[in-house]
């Protein structure tokens, strides 16, 4: 079957679908990831996205009832080179054509991906669709650019959870409240492995429920979209600011500098990839770090008297980590849980016990 | 060593650095160091001390170190009877690999599929042993096989700058076997295990600055995961993932033997980013050991753990099947891709009486040409599994290879409706002009022509170290049809 992805700015790729038929909107963001496909997949924080993998291969191992970082898939379309009809591993349960089928997310192959990924770098992460149904060029076009974007919309909402659900440890220390707003299970599986019960609560709790269940420590999860739109998790967060250790990932850092008075902001084409380094200020190490933001805390607008910088990207000198001065609260911009990439980072999680230990 | 002393004598160097010259530099720097030539001159070993080479090449300082940091080895233990050397091979489990200690005139390792085998194996092997010594191994033979080239700087700074994928399984060496950058058939999961290994390995083993090669053998039913070895030092593989990630791996170590961090050395290409983070490639690259066993009438042109290719050739394409064809011209050895070693055409399959037990047999014992023979299996009806039992090449890679034959038999039943899609499809999977003149019997401008009437031209892409991320200032390109 025929496919076709129709950008923003008036370009367009024609391609062969290799997943659920269907007509998608989203913004068009490219991941440099050359593994992992499957916990990019089921991420939440790319809700509200359509997802191209700059590596052409993808595919090749197929999907398995372990890789997987949430419930379900929350990206609205996944764009690639070219699609492995063979799923090679011992644990390959499927195929991954199959899998989006069975998700309803439309999958198009065949597509210059360098091509559109230089697109996306010039113009900008940009609204798109992605459509098995509708090959009009000028309509699909016109359509995008009437659709929505991501400003200002609040994504939190459609990735969180009803009702709240615990995973406990075989020793369970510590008591870890983890605010939902699209947490992926690895941020999970990094707390038991240090002897957390983990006790994930929907976005919309409020502190007083937060308090209620007498946690150790407080997580801010990652998440999709315009942190600015999540007023209610940035009002809960500044609530409990001062009354637990907090640690914020991601979109969990943008609302705590929210919380803060800080400003956030809207990068070109945002950081989604496993190899970006970032420089910790304290021990001038280097981090290969997991990354999937579009938007950023702007490092100007936090308040240094009561905000120390711990965390910068090499890349392009953006915010990545922040600790407050005297009360037990940071977080990263990035992914210390990983999941798809490189595991430089877990030691934050090990902070984070230690700051309840206190 | 002599020359070397005198040199040393000469121009008292403050330092040696043994880590860019292969294997032969770090002989010599641990024989300079037994023979007392640094300490008489003063010269300090940086890049990797002496220490360091030699728990990387003792076999036994190497598994130590491996087994402090808990990482798998293939099983082994000795034996000095015929009942322990049995209660050993029952332990781990069949095949194992028979080497008798101190032999006289060095009699060579054996490998023993079942336990009756073993028996007359192990005794001949006990024999041999001047100490009645047998060392009962663990054998790897048919698992995938991997590589990651690993950097570290004097603030232990680790990054992995490529990994590679063995198309051809353990039991050949790597130096002969098809390799192919990024690895292909693992989940993140499993990559990042092996990440987090080799970034183990390269710090016990004390690699302070620079490359290493580390090494990696994985069982393809279960994904047990063992470290097979390192190299401390700048060697061929890092060659190849020097261009087939456009970090320059050699002047890079040398950078870091004086004492610069990773952090503080740009990227050559984007000269904006650090030389501080992993490469993302946007291709796949293919590397095709070359050998010229015609030179060498009487030589065994099996392939084995011994190198036998002179040579290689690398390319560069969007997909596999793309680079592999690419790379297999590039050989200079008449073959314009994936061409047929029995078969005239594709569409006169002759099976005749010995051709299957040719091709069976070609694929069963590693050859210079199995490449070829693989695509000939395709060609007379054999399956992915059952050349996959042959070969134990995995099935991503047959797969592959099995769309470029169904391909070659589409072009070739198209030959006189010769359409764009065919064509575009074609060049995409990397055929080139003169192979489909051939496979269809045209001349190879005619084709040529064609492509020029349907418009169907190579693009030029980019090798800029981060997959189009940012902009690139020195890169350099290869060309692959898709646009």
């Amino acid at each position: 079957m025929n496919a076709i992805l129709a950008l923003e700015n008036g370009k367009v790729f024609r391609g062969k679908s290799f997943g659920a038929s269907g007509q998608r909107f989203g913004e068009v963001v490219f991941n440099t990831s050359m593994t992992g496909y499957q916990e990019i997949l089921t991420d939440p924080s790319y809700k509200g996205q359509i997802v191209t993998m700059t590596y052409p291969l993808i595919g090749n191992y197929g999907v398995n009832k372990e890789d997987v970082e949430s419930r379900k898939i929350f990206l609205e379309g996944f764009v690639v080179k070219e699609y492995s009809k063979i799923a090679s591993s011992w644990r390959s349960e499927k195929p991954l054509g199959d899998y989006l089928k069975e998700n309803n997310i439309i999958g198009i192959e065949g597509i210059d991906t360098r091509q559109l990924t230089l697109e996306i770098r010039e113009a900008g992460a940009m609204k798109a669709v992605l459509s098995t149904l509708d090959t009009d060029e000028k309509a699909l076009i016109e359509k995008v650019r009437q659709s929505s974007g991501l400003v200002g919309i609040d994504l939190v909402k459609d990735v969180s959870i009803d009702k709240k659900y615990i995973w406990s440890s075989p020793k369970n220390k510590f008591k870890v409240v983890v605010l939902d707003c699209g947490v992926k299970y690895n941020t999970l599986r990094e707390l038991i492995k240090r002897h957390c019960q983990v006790i994930v609560v929907p976005a919309v709790t409020s502190s007083e429920e937060i308090l209620k269940l007498k946690p150790d420590g407080l997580m801010l999860s990652n998440g999709p979209g315009d942190p600015a739109a999540v007023s209610y998790v940035i009002e809960t967060t500044r609530k409990l600011i001062g009354k637990l250790p907090i640690f914020g990932i991601c979109l969990g850092q943008q609302m705590l500098g929210l919380a803060f008075g800080g400003k956030t902001y809207k990068l070109k084409f945002g950081h989604h990839g496993v190899n970006h380094p970032v420089k910790d200020l304290k021990t001038g190490k280097v981090y290969i770090t997991v990354q999937n933001h579009g938007f950023c805390v702007d490092i100007d607008s936090l308040n240094k008297k009561e905000i120390e910088v711990t965390h910068i990207n090499l890349n392009d000198q953006t915010l990545e980590g922040i600790r407050h001065k005297k009360l037990p609260i940071f977080s990263v911009q990035f992914h210390p849980e990983a999941g798809a990439g490189p595991h430089d980072a877990e030691y934050l999680f090990d902070e984070f016990i230690k700051l309840m230990k206190k | 060593m002599d020359a070397i002393t005198k040199i040393i004598a000469k121009e008292r160097p403050d330092a040696l650095l043994p880590t860019l010259g292969g294997q032969t530099a770090l002989n010599a720097a641990v024989n300079l160091d037994k023979q007392g030539v640094l300490k008489k001159y003063k010269v300090e070993t940086i890049g990797a001390n002496i220490k360091a080479i030699k728990k990387g090449e003792d076999r036994r300082l190497f598994k130590e170190a491996m087994k402090k940091i808990g990482l798998d080895l293939p099983q082994s233990d000795k034996a000095y009877n015929l009942e322990d050397a049995v209660e050993v091979a029952k332990r781990i489990g069949f095949p194992v690999i028979i080497r008798p200690s101190f032999t006289l005139g060095g009699t060579g390792g054996s490998v023993a599929y079942n336990l009756e085998d073993f028996m007359s194996l192990a005794k001949r092997g006990l024999e041999a042993s001047m100490i009645s010594e047998i060392l009962i191994e663990e054998s790897v033979t048919g698992w995938k096989e991997f590589e990651l080239e690993v950097m570290r700087d004097l603030k232990d700074n680790v990054v992995i700058i490529c990994s590679i994928e063995n198309f051809d399984p353990m039991g050949i060496h790597t130096g002969d076997s098809i390799t192919v950058a990024p690895v292909q058939t693992l989940t993140d999961r499993e990559y990042q295990k092996m990440r987090d290994a080799a970034i183990a390995c390269i710090r016990e083993i004390g690699v302070e600055t620079g490359g290493s090669n580390i090494q990696f053998a994985l069982n393809p039913e279960n994904g047990r995961m063992v470290i097979i070895e390192m190299n401390p030092r700048v060697s061929r593989s890092s060659a190849l993932a020097s261009k087939a990630t456009g970090f320059p791996i050699a002047k890079i170590a040398a950078k870091l033997a004086v004492g610069y961090t990773l952090d503080e050395i740009p990227n050559d290409i984007t000269k904006e980013t650090p030389a501080c983070f992993e490469p993302a490639i946007d291709y796949c690259v293919v590397k095709i050991p070359r050998f010229t066993f015609e030179k060498f009438a009487s030589a065994d042109s099996s392939l084995t753990v011994s190198m036998k290719s002179v040579g290689e050739a690398m390319a560069i394409g969007r997909t596999f099947k793309e680079a592999l064809q690419k790379g297999l011209r590039s050989l200079e050895i008449k073959k314009l891709g994936l061409e047929s070693m029995l078969f005239n055409s594709p569409l006169d399959i002759k099976i005749e009486n010995g051709t299957m037990e040719i091709i069976l047999q070609k694929l069963r014992v590693p050859n210079a040409e199995r490449i070829f023979y693989v695509g000939d299996a395709f060609r007379a009806g054999i399956d992915i599994e059952k050349i996959h039992e042959l070969t134990k090449i995995d099935r991503w890679f047959l797969y592959n290879i099995k769309e470029i034959i169904e391909c070659e038999k589409e072009i070739c039943r198209s030959k006189e409706n010769f359409n764009t899609e065919t064509l575009k499809k074609a060049k995409e999977f990397g055929f080139s002009d003169r192979q489909l003149a051939k496979i269809i019997g045209k001349k190879e401008d005619e084709i040529y022509s064609l492509r020029k009437k349907y418009n169907i031209d190579p693009a030029f892409k980019l090798v800029d170290t981060c997959a189009a991320e940012f902009q690139a200032f020195t890169p350099y390109y290869y060309s692959s049809y898709d646009k």
